[in-house]
C-alpha cells in the first residue's frame, strides 16, 4: 500500500517541480513583455493583467497600449496566467521598478487587495480594471457599465416585438456580477414597457447546451413567448436552436457579449441583437485614467466604460 | 417490500387477473427492485399536479431528449462503476469527440461519416489510455481518469483553437427528430441502454464487470484477466461517451470546446441514482436510464415552475440525496 503510494508522491512532486520551473521561466519572460521604447519618456505606467490567453484581455491590452502611445508614456505589460501568485511578484517588480502609476485587472479580487497595499501606502496611483479590488481603496475602478448593458438589451427587444407581448430571460450563473447586473439593467429596462410581461427568469448557467434545453422548456410552459434576453451569446444562441425556424420571425432574441458566433448569427438573422464590450475602450480609460490622476486631476471612483448594441443594421 | 404475510387475494383468482393488476403488480415488482423507478414516478406524479404542461406528448419527447447525453454517459460510467472503478472524463471526451469529428470534416475533408468514425476512435482511444493507467500502471482509477479529464480537455482546446467547430450533417442528424416527432437523441439513449444491459447480463466481460466489482482478488484468482477487462471496460466507457459527444454536438449543431463541462458528476449521480453502489459490485443499466431520467424530470419541472435560479441547486441535491437515500434504507430493510 506504502509503496505504490510513495511512488505516486515521488512522480507528483517532480512533476510540480518541473511544472514549477516551466512557469518560473514563463513568468520572467511575462515580466520583460514591456511597451514602446522608455528612453523618451518619463511616465511610466504598469499593466498587470490577468491573462493574455483570451481574446478579451488581449484587446484591452491594445486599447491601453495605443492610449499610452498616444500620450507618449511608457507602459510595462505583465501576463499572470491567471495565477495570483505570479501576479504578487509582477505587482511586486512594479514597485521596486517605481513605476508612477498601476493598472491592475486582478485575477483575484482579494488577492489584489494585499498585494497593492504596499504601493497604495507609498501613494502609487492604482486604477482597476474590468474587475474590482477588495480589501483595499483603489484610485479608480474601470468597467463595463453591464447594468446598463442589460437597459440597452430591454430596449432592443422591447422595439423587436413591437413594445408588446411576454417575455423570458436565460440568467447566467446564479450569484455572478455579470448575471446580476444585466439582470437588474433588463429588469429596469423592461419595467418602461407595460405592455411586456417576463413571464420566465430561468438559470442556463452562460452555456449553449443548458441554454437549449432551459428555452425548449420554457417555450413548452409558455407556447405564447415573442421575445427572449440571454444574459451571454452563448445561452442565446442554445434558444435558437430551440426555435428552429421560428427564430428571428416568431420569436426575437437578444444576447449579450457580441462574440464571433453571435455576430454570425446577428448577420444569418435568427439573432436580432448582441450587447457588445469594448475591451480596447476598457484599456484606453484606464490608462486615461491614470494620467488624470498623476496629473492631480480628479477622477471618479467607479468609471463605466459604455457598451455598445449590434444589430443587423 | 415486506412478504411476510401471504398476499390476500379477491376475485379473480389467481390466473384471471385483469391486465390492470398484471400492469400494477409488474410496477410494483420493478419499483421494489429499483427505488429509483419509485422516486421517478413520484415525481412524476408530483410534477403533473404542479403543471399542466408536463404531462404532454412533446414535453415528455423533451424530457427524453434533455435525458439523453447524461444518460448515455451514465451508461458507459455504469460498466466502470459496478467494476469497482470511477471515470472522471466522461464529459472532456465526449467534447474532445464532437471537436474531432467536426474538424475531420470541416478542415481535413474527410467524408462525414469516416469523421464520425474517428471521433468514436478518439473516445475509445481515451478510454483505453485511462484503462492502461490503471490496470497495468496501478493507478487509482481517480487520478487516471482525473488526468484524462483535463488531457481531453486540453486536447480539445488545443485542436479547436478555443473556438467552436461546425458540424457535418452527419452529426447534426444525431440531434434531429425522425418524421418530425421522434427524438433520434431518445433512440440512441435507449438502443445503447439495451446495449448495456446485453453486455452486462448477457456476456463474458458483463460477468466479469460484476465479479471485478465484488472482489478483484476472488476474480482474478477465479482465472479473469483482470487487467484486460478492465481495459475493455474503461475503452466501453470512452466509446460511450464519444457518442454521447456527438448527440451533443448534433443538438447543437456545433462542436463546443467547453461542451459537457461538469457532466461527469451528473453521469456519476445518475448511475448512483439508478442503484449502483460506489463499491462496485451491484448496478444495472435500466436504473441508471431511470436515475438520468431522474435527473431530467427534476431540471424539467424546476424551469416549467419558473423556481429561483438560487434555489435550484438546492432542490436537485435534495432530490439525488433523497433518491439515493431511499434505495439505500430499501436495501437495508430486504
Amino acid at each position: 500500500m506504502t509503496k505504490p503510494f510513495l511512488r505516486l508522491a515521488a512522480v507528483t512532486l517532480a512533476g510540480t517541480l518541473a511544472l514549477a520551473a516551466c512557469s518560473s521561466d514563463t513568468g520572467t519572460d511575462a515580466t520583460i513583455d514591456s511597451g514602446t521604447g522608455a528612453a523618451t519618456s518619463e511616465v511610466s505606467l504598469g499593466l498587470a493583467l490577468s491573462t493574455l490567453n483570451n481574446p478579451f484581455f488581449v484587446s484591452l491590452r491594445d486599447g491601453a497600449q495605443a492610449a499610452a502611445d498616444e500620450a507618449g508614456v511608457e507602459l510595462v505589460v505583465t501576463d499572470a496566467r491567471d495565477d495570483a501568485t505570479q501576479q504578487a511578484d509582477q505587482v511586486q517588480n512594479f514597485s521596486a521598478q517605481q513605476l508612477d502609476a498601476v493598472l491592475i485587472n486582478p485575477v483575484d479580487s482579494d488577492a489584489a487587495g494585499a498585494m497593492l497595499a504596499p504601493l497604495i501606502q507609498s501613494g502609487t496611483p492604482i486604477v482597476a480594471v474590468d474587475r474590482a479590488v477588495t480589501g483595499v481603496e483603489v484610485d479608480s475602478f474601470i468597467a463595463s457599465d453591464n447594468i446598463a448593458g442589460g437597459k440597452l438589451a430591454a430596449e432592443a427587444l422591447a422595439k423587436a416585438i413591437g413594445e408588446t407581448g411576454k417575455v423570458i430571460v436565460l440568467q447566467g450563473v446564479a450569484g455572478t456580477s455579470a448575471s446580476r447586473e444585466r439582470g437588474q439593467g433588463f429588469s429596469e429596462g423592461i419595467a418602461a414597457f407595460p405592455n411586456i410581461e417576463v413571464v420566465a427568469m430561468q438559470p442556463a448557467d452562460f452555456d449553449r447546451a443548458q441554454g437549449l434545453d432551459v428555452a425548449t422548456n420554457l417555450l413548452q410552459a409558455n407556447p405564447d413567448v415573442v421575445g427572449i434576453f440571454a444574459e451571454n451569446d452563448e445561452m442565446a444562441l442554445g434558444a435558437i436552436q430551440a426555435l428552429g425556424s421560428r427564430a428571428g420571425t416568431d420569436v426575437f432574441v437578444v444576447g449579450f457579449d457580441g462574440t464571433d458566433d453571435g455576430v454570425a448569427a446577428i448577420d444569418a438573422g435568427t439573432l436580432y441583437a448582441s450587447i457588445a464590450q469594448q475591451p480596447e475602450e476598457l484599456g484606453r480609460a484606464a490608462v486615461e485614467a491614470a494620467l488624470a490622476l498623476l496629473a492631480g486631476d480628479p477622477v471618479d471612483a467607479v468609471v463605466g466604460v459604455p457598451v455598445v448594441v449590434l444589430t443587423a443594421d | 417490500m415486506p412478504s411476510d404475510a401471504p398476499p390476500i387475494r379477491t376475485s379473480p383468482r389467481p390466473g384471471e387477473q385483469t391486465n390492470a393488476q398484471r400492469l400494477t403488480e409488474r410496477l410494483r415488482s420493478a419499483a421494489s427492485r429499483n427505488g429509483a423507478l419509485g422516486a421517478l414516478l413520484l415525481l412524476g406524479a408530483a410534477m403533473a399536479l404542479l403543471s399542466p404542461v408536463f404531462l404532454s406528448t412533446q414535453n415528455l419527447l423533451n424530457v427524453g431528449v434533455q435525458a439523453a447525453v447524461i444518460a448515455i454517459l451514465a451508461l458507459g460510467q455504469t460498466f466502470v462503476i459496478i467494476s469497482g472503478g470511477i471515470d472522471l472524463s466522461v464529459g472532456s471526451v465526449a467534447a474532445l469527440t464532437a471537436i474531432v469529428t467536426g474538424l475531420m470534416v470541416a478542415d481535413v475533408g474527410l467524408p462525414p461519416l469516416l469523421a464520425i468514425l474517428l471521433g468514436l476512435a478518439a473516445g475509445l482511444a481515451s478510454g483505453l489510455v485511462s484503462g492502461v493507467l490503471i490496470a497495468y500502471g496501478r493507478l487509482p482509477a481517480f487520478i487516471a481518469t482525473l488526468a484524462m479529464l483535463s488531457i481531453a480537455r486540453g486536447l480539445t482546446l488545443v485542436l479547436s483553437g478555443g473556438v467552436p467547430v461546425a458540424q457535418p450533417a452527419a452529426v447534426t442528424w444525431f440531434g434531429s427528430s425522425l418524421w418530425g416527432w421522434l427524438p433520434v437523441p431518445v433512440l440512441v439513449m435507449v438502443a445503447l441502454g439495451l446495449l448495456a444491459a446485453f453486455i452486462l447480463n448477457r456476456t463474458y466481460t458483463g460477468r466479469a464487470i460484476y465479479a471485478i466489482g465484488g472482489n478483484e482478488e476472488a476474480a482474478r484468482l477465479s482465472g479473469i484477466n483482470v487487467g484486460r477487462q478492465k481495459l475493455i471496460i474503461y475503452g466501453l466507457a470512452g466509446t460511450f461517451s464519444a457518442v454521447a459527444g456527438l448527440v451533443l454536438a448534433g443538438r447543437l449543431a456545433s462542436g463546443q470546446p467547453q461542451a459537457a463541462a461538469g457532466y461527469e458528476l451528473d453521469a456519476i449521480a445518475a448511475v448512483v441514482i439508478g442503484g449502483a453502489s460506489l463499491a462496485g459490485g451491484q448496478g444495472r443499466a435500466f436504473g441508471t436510464l431511470v436515475g438520468a431520467l431522474v435527473l431530467a424530470v427534476i431540471r424539467n419541472g424546476l424551469n416549467l415552475l419558473n423556481v429561483s435560479s438560487f434555489w435550484q441547486q438546492v432542490v436537485i441535491g435534495a432530490v439525488i440525496a433523497l433518491a439515493v437515500l431511499s434505495d439505500t434504507l430499501r436495501k437495508r430493510r430486504n
